[in-house]
């Protein structure tokens, strides 16, 4: 094994890395400076993200407790750039926060336990991982410590993850018992369907869906979203619920490929619940915040349509969707947090008459919502109906069934919002809200990317290839 | 370049110059010069056609191409026209320029407004022009939010509630669509070993009754929410009198076309054997629609109201003409089809232009409007006529056909469903007849009335346009029929050749 294989470790050494530097520039007071700061902290973020894009080989590392393949790049790139893009978009926040460096070293932590999880060989560093990626993220969704509510997002989400995690430790005690090695490539050679192993996966399913805030794991969600800061917002619905959706794939489709039948049973009830659930609730929801939390439950009940396909088309789907899920996300709460910072509004009757104020902001959040609804020409219409076909794939009717009457019921939700920016009045016109470049930036390549991603050809098949069901 | 893409690539650049310039009267003048060049293409597009077709051209369609899309999913960017895509397209390209000169006076966000209605027109060329299923749905879907907004933000009246209710409506409707159309794919895997969205590869594919069955009753229905089938019409009254003048003209003239269109070529000619089973449901929905909306028509007294429930009973005879499974059925409804949206066009316009003076559309207090108005007078007039079928106009014409074609099938329940069908014509006869005697003939009831000027350059070159081609349709019928007869007996074949191995 030569020293060039540890290259498979970038990811995470570069993370690390960046974690150590700003350590270091905490001790000597670099707060001081806030700019430079911040646009150091965003280049080195985004030479990141161009370090991630390099090729690189594939292989195991540590006995297979490390691996790296073509589809596990491809997702870091993904959650990578989403980082770059919630930290361009935090710019305004953490100027007026002090704590700006802890900010950082908090989420590029949760990020490392991200990157762990997708690349985990063995179920003990998947919830390494997995738990790596939360607990830092209940100290950031506390950043506002004066708020009381921010305190409360904290302590609900530090409790209902130990709980979660109580839960998959269970599951996986039980699988260990059944399989007595937890390496996946033992667990998917030896796992045979029998009431253990039924148990543990059905343990194990539920930790992953507190998680992902699939109903009905899903209480802790709105209240997380509506007291975290918005960057804290935009990361948890973005990184934590994409990295997830990842592994929980990957968990599906190769561990417990064995369980097809009994997975697929699950899945379609958790998805028809997520969905209605998510979408019902959002029709009555008057912060954005809270919108975008039950929007997000009914969008991940649409990821796990796709992955009801079973197949390597349900693989490229999901993955391609959670591409576009992220652009899109980002792109509302960046307007969401630009409004927020400026005016301090942030329920949906404040945008009255928003297009008239600020035009272009209301114009990248209608882009963005059009492209969560899945209407042409934006790329989340791709991402939805490719997911519907996954599903179609495989004869799983009755969830599609449920998933048409759904996209109907999200459309009303998100032109709901739509129609408060371009047809409503303003009750109070909003001051015009500046923006600055990372602002810019960030909103500008997530919106041509919704926009062209659907016409850029060679993405989806770059994905197709990647995508190896084993 | 192939000359098809132009079709969709002078819209798409009408509108990307639209959103670089800043006057208001050169966003006008663009929108216009656009959509005139459109209409030019497309005339070209189809004089070039029949020059094809009478060197002796006899593939299914002509200029047809495909690129690459979706690889992984066998989704191809691909083209195709036969006749009665082309009669779509010009039909299309009538009623834009026409909705773009009654647009003429819009005052708030006029580059919006033209944006919206250039993205709806490039959705309807997009829909008429795909032979791949998934790009066909792409246009249809595209179509959808346009109306949304252009009703929402320029609409009047109770307008967020339509807006609301038609986006809802459509988006259902077309939710059906893609689950059929996504089976549809998965089947051709399954029964043709080849997965494929290409029209011309799965007609070539004999699906078993069990998976035709489901999949036209889902297509057909979905494209029915669009033509407004009864019972999912209800978007259609609210969605059409809320919304400002063009964009009524193209939900009735464009939009309603997409669906008929669609359940001519898709569910009917892809699905033949469930289509000969099946029919009947629609049939009866045809034939519900024809009459009810002919009097819930003869209940309005709002003019909008009055031509949106009139457009129901029309477009019932589309739904009539493609579910009887004639060769001069298909014919009379691909006619039906371009004459309603011709002159239900004519006719949103003609009362637009009517609203914009008197302020008020209910019936009965207008009045006298033709000596005040001639021009707008006679325009509705000619609108009226052609919609009752006065020989002459297109509306005879292909009302005939598609009675002509119904008679065709024998059987008693067919019989039945034909001579219901012509018997709204007599009701039609009344509430045209009704709406024109108060709102147009007798005296001037109101004071202010007399004021009124009448129409200007923009609103009678718009008129003019639509109502010679109410009248060339109406005198050289045959003009119509040989572009598309061939093309209705490639589909009317499909059914013989399906009888016959049955």
């Amino acid at each position: 094994m030569s020293i060039y294989s540890y290259l498979m470790l970038r990811f995470e050494v570069v993370i690390t890395l960046i974690i150590f530097i700003l350590l270091v520039l905490k001790l000597n007071d670099a707060d001081k400076k806030e700019k430079s700061l911040l646009i150091g902290i965003n280049i080195m973020l985004l030479l990141n993200f161009i370090v991630g894009l390099l090729p690189m080989a594939e292989g195991n590392l540590f006995m297979g407790f490390f691996r790296s393949n073509g589809l596990l790049v491809l997702q870091k790139n993904i959650l990578n750039l989403g980082l770059l893009l919630i930290s361009l978009t935090s710019y305004n926040y953490l100027l007026k926060n002090n704590n700006r460096i802890e900010f950082y070293i908090l989420m590029l932590s949760s990020m490392l336990g991200v990157f762990a999880m997708l690349s985990s060989g063995h179920i003990l560093v998947l919830y390494l991982g997995l738990e790596m990626s939360t607990i830092p993220i209940a100290a950031l969704a506390n950043f506002n410590k004066s708020m009381k509510n921010s305190s409360e997002a904290g302590i609900k989400l530090i409790l209902s993850s130990a709980f979660s995690t109580g839960i998959l430790l269970f599951g996986i005690s039980l699988l260990y018992g059944a399989v007595g090695n937890l390496s996946f490539e033992n667990i998917q050679a030896n796992l045979q369907l029998n009431e253990l192993t039924l148990l543990a996966f059905a343990f194990i399913l539920g930790g992953f869906a507190f998680k992902m805030s699939i109903v009905p794991f899903h209480l802790w969600t709105a209240d997380v979203y509506e007291g975290s800061p918005v960057a804290v917002t935009n990361y948890l619905s973005v990184i934590s619920k994409g990295s997830v959706i990842f592994v929980f794939i990957s968990v599906l489709y190769s561990i417990f490929s064995s369980f097809t039948d009994a997975w697929l049973y699950a899945i379609t009830i958790l998805s028809i619940l997520s969905m209605t659930v998510g979408n019902l609730f959002a029709m009555r929801q008057q912060n954005l915040k809270r919108f975008f939390a039950f929007s997000s439950i009914a969008q991940v009940g649409f990821v796990l349509v796709g992955i009801a396909g079973a197949s390597k088309i349900g693989l490229t789907s999901a993955t391609y969707f959670v591409l576009i899920y992220l652009l899109s996300n980002i792109a509302s709460f960046g307007v969401i947090s630009a409004i927020f910072d400026a005016t301090g509004k942030e329920t949906i009757n404040d945008y009255k008459g928003l297009y008239k104020s600020n035009p272009y902001f209301a114009l990248i959040l209608a882009v963005s919502l059009f492209s969560l609804a899945g209407i042409p020409p934006t790329a989340g219409f791709f991402g939805k109906m490719f997911l519907l076909t996954s599903s179609m794939g495989n004869g799983m009717y009755v969830l599609l069934a449920f998933a048409a009457i759904n996209i109907v019921i999200s459309l009303y939700n998100y032109l709901r919002i739509v129609k408060t920016m371009f047809i409503d009045d303003a009750v109070e016109v909003l001051p015009v809200v500046g923006r600055n470049f990372g602002m810019k930036m960030a909103l500008a390549v997530c919106t041509i990317g919704i926009i062209i991603i659907g016409f850029v050809t060679p993405l989806f098949q770059y994905i197709d290839v990647l995508s190896i069901v084993k | 370049m192939n000359v098809l893409s132009i079709l969709i690539l002078i819209p798409l650049i009408t509108a990307l110059v639209l959103l670089m310039v800043r006057k208001e009267l050169h966003m006008k003048l663009i929108a216009l010069f656009g959509s005139i060049a459109q209409l030019g293409y497309s005339v070209w597009l189809t004089n070039y056609y029949i020059n094809f077709r009478k060197a002796g051209d006899t593939a299914e369609m002509l200029f047809q191409t495909s690129l690459g899309w979706f690889k992984p999913l066998n989704i191809y960017f691909s083209t195709g026209v036969d006749g009665i895509s082309l009669t779509m397209i010009l039909l299309t390209a009538m009623v834009v320029v026409a909705g773009i000169l009654v647009s003429w006076k819009i005052q708030h966000q006029v580059k919006e407004f033209f944006f919206l209605i250039v993205l709806l027109s490039l959705g309807a060329y997009g829909f008429f022009i795909s032979t791949d299923l998934f790009m066909m749905f792409f246009f249809l879907e595209l179509a959808v939010i346009p109306k949304y907004l252009l009703i929402g933000i320029w609409g009047s009246g109770k307008k967020e509630y339509s807006a609301m209710k038609l986006a809802l409506m459509l988006m259902a409707g077309s939710a059906l669509v893609f689950l059929g159309i996504a089976a549809l794919y998965f089947a051709s895997g399954i029964y043709g070993g080849q997965y494929t969205w290409n029209i011309h590869e799965l007609t070539q594919i004999n699906f078993p009754m069990s998976v035709q069955v489901p999949i036209y009753l889902l297509i057909f229905t979905g494209f029915g929410v669009f033509t407004a089938m009864f019972p999912f019409h209800t978007w259609a009254p609210d969605g059409h009198s809320s919304a400002p003048t063009a964009a009524s003209m193209f939900l009735a003239g464009i939009s309603m076309k997409l669906g008929g269109y669609g359940a001519l070529r898709v569910a009917t000619y892809l699905l033949p054997n469930a289509a000969q089973e099946w029919s009947w449901i629609f049939i009866i929905l045809a034939s519900i629609a024809i009459i009810y909306g002919a009097f819930a028509t003869m209940m309005q007294k709002d003019l909008k109201y009055m031509n949106a429930y009139s457009s129901v009973s029309h477009c019932g005879f589309v739904i009539l003409g493609i579910a009887m499974l004639t060769k001069t059925a298909f014919m009379g409804a691909v006619m039906q089809m371009v004459s309603h949206g011709i002159m239900t066009a004519l006719f949103f316009a003609a009362i637009g232009m009517i609203y914009d003076r008197a302020h008020t559309r209910q019936a009965n207090e207008l009045g006298g409007m033709l000596k005040q108005m001639p021009f707008i007078g006679t325009a509705f007039i000619i609108a009226g006529l052609t919609s009752l079928g006065l020989p002459g106009f297109s509306g005879f014409v292909s009302e005939m056909t598609v009675f002509v074609g119904s008679w065709e099938r024998t059987g008693i329940f067919y019989r039945v469903a034909t001579i219901l069908a012509c018997a709204s014509i007599v009701v039609t006869a009344v509430y045209i007849l009704r709406s024109v005697g108060f709102a147009i003939w007798g005296t001037i009831t109101n004071k202010e009335y007399e004021t009124l000027k009448d129409a200007t350059w923009n609103e009678k070159a718009a008129a003019v346009l639509l109502i010679a081609g109410i009248v060339f349709i109406g005198v050289l019928p045959f003009w119509v029929v040989n572009l598309i007869s061939n093309d209705t007996i490639t589909i009317f074949n499909k059914f013989i050749s399906v009888a016959v191995a049955n």
